[in-house]
């Protein structure tokens, strides 16, 4: 049986705006899922209709084969839920949170106290401190622990990593992959394109449409034009020139360098290019072949 | 039921955590008991009158030696006409006028009676009852020195216009409005604002996608408020006695059941309201909206029921307010039982039971 | 020759009763430069941000921005600044024309100024079709690019821009930069904090926030060079890793 099934999802919201727009795509039972796009692209709308919160306006989704419409209670036994929002109790202590939770899902610290000792030490020398005085990272940990106090078969994470650091995002995708092991099924969403790597298999998803969903490798094999990237002294002056040129196919900056392909690919384009650069004033240029990136391929894709 | 459990004393420790919650639960209350307890028992002061004397003789001379005598007043001797101390009223500069008319001597002697009148701007009907009973028992102060030895009794009428005003509402409307006022207000406003206040937190959408019935994140959210507003009804019941000397001449357990109906009705209609905003302040500005100015206004402990027009008086009718007011004036004050006020309760547990099934039909166990 | 300096900060310090926020911070702004400030949550970025802006009174040490000292010129530092986070930039109930209209009446630009530079505004954004629809209605990446434009609509000294591309998808990140680049190249000094680590690259120069002291500032190729590291990513990572302070 699949964790999770999307057939056809739609979304509608008031003013006509289509949030999910025939979505389909199905999760694997044990599997890190990994759901990546944008801000607006109808990553927590999805969540929500997978949680049961929001009934869809089209199309059948079921979670644990039970259907998120009809059998929405079974599915609020099973599944485990971080929104995107930080969502504990500020003025309750770390303890009275992890108390509370593991109360409303009829079970206690203890008994599943295996599942999350790994996370719970690092925030138990702050167990007596309001949850709301917590960092960043301490209050994502807690809520993961919440979330995980019932031992769900399906958990769901609504952008965990939005706002955080990059230290703590790093701790945070350890975590996953030690739940993993522990066979619970792995929802996540995430606007960092640099998190895809560390799932599974992902889909791409932008203004309410998938573009993609593969393994993060397969993703990346199927771009279809060798990718290079170059820079030289003058980065901003370089995007320019770049996009005038005539033989360049796509070209963005992509941190320190720029990425670019060309609509006919070879030595002789590459060379005159280079030269062209070059009378333009250009010095230190720096041109090597790249392995496109998720992010690449995601902004292949929007084009 | 051990979930129930866990999830009362949470709400409890919101309470109690929050300064800004205490104040509201328990300051307000306090505040408004102590605030018309003052403007009950404050001694009115130097107010200003005009004795007008046609009959210039001397039981009139002596009465108003007497007046001009008492602190509270500060008398002016004027002869003025009925329309002149009119004029006056409206200029607001006296707030009441003792007349004598002509031969008051000569009646008291000869007939053994006499009348004074005694006319009162009413407008502030406090005030005016204040100085009319100064008045009144100064005058009968009075009558007894006027009385020779061995003469058998004489009396003078006083007539009291109350005018602008005529019904003068008593004093003790005030306790049992304010009752009314505190627990609608405290109720709404708590539960509105506490449901809310989770939505904009997204600890509801956690609470929704979890095995916990969605009811009972309602129910378990009431019962800390329902207790609080009991505690709050004592406090009131307990300073208004204390303080203000006011009655409670009927049963206290009738007291506080008709109480805890109307706590219900408040928690109905904050979980209503709470259904239809998303945002705190919104829950916040409509609980007072549709609770500050119809109490205030259709209750009848600030303006006679009686007196406005029929819409108006049919509108009044709706509000579970109004309805509460009745019986704790019944029981307060007059001491009245079950059977004088079971059609009150029973209209009463109507409209709760209408706003609870209500409420509870309208809560959405979804987001949207 | 020397440079023009726009910021510049002398052991500026900000202290909440026994916690110092931000301790003795040391550093100049160049004009024209994209100066990249970056930091975990917690270290104390928003703080030295807000005492920048004049928003907020430093406890010890000195700024000065665009020549105007943090103390007492507060007021004059705001008319040569512009402003944008990502939480609040434009009003999303009124249309793309009024918003415009309102900032730029807020600085003070006469009404043919606000006509000619918000049709040039509205045509190198491509917003032609979009100018009396609700901002709300706008996707974010829109919205971002709109709200820095405005927020440099009276031509300011320097602009902050507090995490302005957080959550906005890869090609709109890209563009919302080459809007940044733009005002750079007119002279525009930009102060940007971000999550994003290939941003950091975009800058000049980088500085990096741990605990409240600035624990590195240099060009983002140097700063690898001394760590040691194959990206910007690693860098923050070295830097990051010993903070005791997590805070937000």
């Amino acid at each position: 049986m699949l964790a999770v099934t999307l057939d056809k999802i739609i979304k509608v919201y008031d003013k006509g705006h289509l949030a999910v727009d025939e979505v389909s795509f199905s999760v694997k039972q044990g599997e890190l899922f990994g759901l990546i796009g944008p801000d607006g692209a109808g990553k927590t709308s999805i969540f929500r209709i997978l949680t049961t919160l929001l009934l869809p306006d089209g199309g059948k989704a079921s979670v644990m084969g039970f259907d998120v419409e009809d059998d929405f209670k079974k599915i609020r036994e099973t599944v485990g839920y971080m929104p995107g929002k930080f969502s504990l109790y500020p003025d309750l202590s770390v303890e009275e949170n992890l108390t509370f939770f593991a109360t409303l899902f009829n079970t206690t610290l203890a008994e599943n106290y295996d599942l999350i000792k790994d996370i719970y030490v690092q925030i138990e020398p702050f167990k007596d401190r309001r949850a709301g005085k917590l960092s960043g990272g301490m209050k994502q940990k807690l809520a993961l622990c919440c979330a995980l106090i019932h031992r769900p078969t399906v958990l769901f994470l609504d952008e965990p990593t939005t706002g955080v650091d990059t230290v703590s995002r790093k701790e945070f995708w350890e975590m996953l992959k030690r739940l993993k092991t522990q066979g619970i099924t792995i929802l996540v969403s995430t606007p960092y394109m640099d998190e895809a790597t560390l799932c599974e298999r992902i889909a791409l998803i932008q203004d309410g449409k998938i573009l993609s969903i593969d393994e993060p490798q397969n993703i990346i094999a199927q771009y279809p034009d060798p990718l290079y990237a170059i820079k030289s002294e003058r980065m901003s002056e370089l995007l320019k020139h770049l996009r005038k040129h005539p033989e360049i196919k796509s070209c963005f900056a992509f941190g320190e360098y720029h990425h670019i392909s060309f609509k006919k690919d070879d030595e002789a384009v590459h060379k005159s290019l280079l030269q062209s650069l070059e009378t333009k004033g250009h010095k230190q240029l720096d041109f090597k072949t790249m392995e496109p990136s998720i992010e690449d391929c995601f902004i292949r894709l929007m084009n | 039921m051990k979930q129930f459990k866990a999830f009362v004393r949470k709400e409890f420790y919101h309470v109690f955590r929050d300064p800004k919650t205490l104040l509201l639960l328990f300051g307000m209350p306090i505040a408004q008991i102590i605030l018309f307890g003052f403007a009950l028992t404050n001694e009115i002061k130097n107010s200003k009158i005009v004795i007008v004397d046609y009959a210039q003789d001397e039981a009139s001379r002596r009465i108003s030696e007497k007046i001009e005598a008492s602190a509270n007043f500060e008398v002016a001797q004027k002869l003025l006409s009925h329309r002149e101390i009119e004029e006056a009223f409206k200029s607001g500069t006296i707030k009441m006028a003792v007349v004598f008319p002509n031969k008051f001597n000569y009646h008291l002697n000869h007939e053994g009676k006499a009348q004074i009148q005694i006319i009162a701007d009413a407008s502030d009907p406090n005030t005016a009852t204040t100085l009319s009973n100064y008045a009144n028992a100064i005058i009968k102060d009075c009558q007894k020195s006027l009385v020779p030895a061995g003469q058998k009794g004489l009396n003078i009428n006083t007539e009291v216009r109350m005018i602008y005003n005529p019904e003068l509402k008593g004093v003790y409307n005030f306790v049992p409005g304010v009752m009314a006022l505190v627990l609608l207000l405290v109720g709404v406003l708590m539960t509105s604002v506490s449901i809310v206040r989770e939505k904009e937190m997204g600890t509801m959408e956690v609470l929704l996608v979890s095995p916990f019935n969605p009811l009972l994140v309602i129910v378990s959210k009431a019962i800390p408020y329902f207790f609080l507003s009991l505690i709050n009804l004592t406090i009131i019941l307990i300073l208004s006695s204390t303080l203000m000397e006011m009655p409670i001449n009927g049963s206290l357990f009738l007291l506080y059941f008709a109480s805890s109906i109307l706590i219900l009705t408040a928690l109905a209609l904050g979980l209503l309201i709470s259904n239809s905003t998303d945002s705190q302040q919104a829950a916040m500005l409509i609980s007072l909206m549709a609770m500050l100015m119809p109490t205030l206004l259709f209750t009848g402990f600030l303006f006679p029921l009686e007196n406005m027009p029929m819409p108006l008086q049919i509108v009044a009718n709706f509000l579970p307010s109004k309805w509460y007011y009745i019986i704790v004036k019944s029981v307060m004050i007059k001491g009245l039982g079950w059977a004088s006020v079971w059609k009150e309760i029973l209209i009463l547990m109507g409209m709760t039971t209408f706003l609870v099934v209500l409420s509870v039909k309208k809560f959405k166990i979804r987001l949207a | 020759m020397e440079k023009e300096i726009v910021i510049s900060a002398h052991k500026l310090t900000k202290k909440f009763g026994d916690f110092i926020a931000t301790n003795e911070i040391t550093f100049k702004v160049y004009a024209g430069e994209i100066f990249g400030f970056l930091g975990a949550n917690g270290a104390g970025k928003t703080t030295a941000m807000k005492m920048l802006c004049g928003l907020s009174i430093p406890s010890a040490g000195e700024a000065t921005i665009a020549g105007f000292d943090v103390y007492r010129e507060t007021e004059k530092i705001k008319q040569n600044i512009g402003y944008m986070s990502q939480k609040f930039s434009l009003y999303e109930d009124l249309t793309v024309v009024e918003n415009i209209r309102f900032f730029g009446g807020i600085y003070g630009l006469s009404n043919k100024e606000l006509k000619s530079k918000s049709e040039a505004l509205i045509k190198t954004l491509g917003l032609e079709k979009e100018v009396d629809k609700l901002v709300g209605s706008l996707p974010l990446g829109w919205k971002q690019k709109l709200a820095f434009s405005v927020a440099i609509l009276h031509e300011p000294k320097i602009v902050f821009l507090d995490e302005p591309t957080g959550g906005v998808d890869p090609v709109t990140r890209r563009q919302f930069w080459d809007l940044i680049y733009d005002a750079s190249d007119r002279g525009i000094t930009i102060f940007v904090t971000t999550h994003y680590m290939d941003e950091a690259e975009y800058c000049d120069r980088v500085s990096m926030m741990v605990d409240g002291y600035m624990k590195a500032l240099d060009s983002p190729e140097n700063l690898k060079k001394t760590h040691g590291a194959a990206t910007m990513d690693e860098v923050f990572f070295d830097l990051a890793r010993g903070a005791q302070r997590q805070g937000d």
